[in-house]
């Protein structure tokens, strides 16, 4: 009797099932293209994360907004000009290309042709100061004794 | 002496970006929807859920509208500041009320005094988004054609107001 009771005991904990809540989606297809989609997108109230990570409230409705026009069968690109056209470019993490952003898409290339270019003009001046200058036979001379001389002193 | 000179000059003009980036609010994003029209809803009174609101009733008026919510710290700095500017009647203060429970919206206005014409409970946030709200409090001013001309992001100071929002409504005013 007593290990029949011991049995059931041990038997409780297959019945206490834990696993992580639920998100509003069940299609677990649909929930991957969400979560695709938003890794690339910025949550606006934790400015560094994304809103697939984002813990905020307002991330959570917009992941269920994704979701939702996803489940409509809207396209990716038509989501996310429904987010940029309420909260701008700034949800974008890669940041599109246009007439404001060519210093961000292109300074740092024009920095770097600067500083090859920089180096380029260092170089050949230094080269030119560094040029051997040929000498007359006069100072070949002059040098010769001097540093004879030199030898002498230190003798 | 160039030794020293474009040093000098690469320090400053280094310090000069840090300097205006030290007065920038990365927190603070520039919405899209100024110089759009305001979207449209159609939401339940807080005070009365039977009748609706839509910003299309007020074409013709410059009006504020105010989002906030009872859980919202910040929103309780800025309400006295909206109060006051109910009793000067400049402009018609409406609210949209984010994300709140109708008991605690209502319990917030019947102590510290109720600013709005009109609150409406927007309750699952859809509204929210389709405004770009992205923190409470956050306002908007809206001229005569239903536009959207200034986003106020953050609690309505009377800074604010007397620098920015009021000027705005009084040239909106005159505008047809």
């Amino acid at each position: 009797m007593k290990g029949l009771f011991v049995l059931l005991l041990c038997l409780i904990p297959l019945f206490v099932y834990a696993d992580e809540a639920k998100d509003l989606a069940t299609d677990p297809v649909l929930e991957k293209r969400m979560i695709g989609l938003a890794e690339n997108l910025r949550c606006l109230v934790c400015q560094n994360e994304s809103l697939a990570s984002s813990h905020a409230e307002l991330a959570e409705d917009l992941r269920r907004e994704v979701r939702e026009q996803m489940s409509k069968g809207k396209s990716d690109k038509e989501i996310i000009d429904y987010l940029v056209a309420r909260y701008g470019d700034f949800v974008l993490y890669q940041p599109p290309m246009k007439s404001y952003t060519i210093l961000l898409w292109f300074g740092p290339f024009a920095l770097l042709l600067a500083g090859v270019g920089l180096l380029l003009f260092q170089l050949r001046k230094r080269r030119q100061t560094l040029a051997e200058v040929e000498l007359s036979a006069e100072a070949q001379q002059r040098a010769a004794a001097l540093l004879n001389n030199e030898k002498d002193n230190q003798a | 002496m160039m030794r020293f000179i474009l040093p000098f000059i690469v320090f400053v003009v280094l310090a000069g970006f840090l300097y205006v980036g030290l007065n920038l609010d990365p927190r603070e994003v520039p919405s899209p929807l100024i110089g759009k029209p305001a979207p449209a809803f159609n939401l339940p009174q807080l005070h009365d859920p039977a009748k609706t609101f839509s910003p299309q009733e007020m074409k013709g008026k410059v009006w504020l509208l105010n989002v906030w919510a009872s859980w919202c710290v910040s929103c309780k700095e800025e309400h006295p500041v909206l109060v006051q500017l109910s009793r000067q009647n400049i402009v018609p203060i409406y609210g949209l009320d984010y994300k709140d429970k109708r008991v605690d919206a209502e319990m917030t206005l019947n102590g510290g005094g109720d600013p709005y014409t009109v609150t409406v409970s927007d309750t699952d946030g859809r509204i929210g988004i389709d405004y770009g709200v992205y923190g409470v409090p956050e306002t908007y001013v809206i001229d005569k054609q239903g536009i959207i001309q200034y986003k106020q992001i953050g609690p309505v100071t009377h800074r604010s107001l007397n620098e920015t929002i009021l000027p705005l409504v009084a040239k909106l005013e005159k505008q047809p």
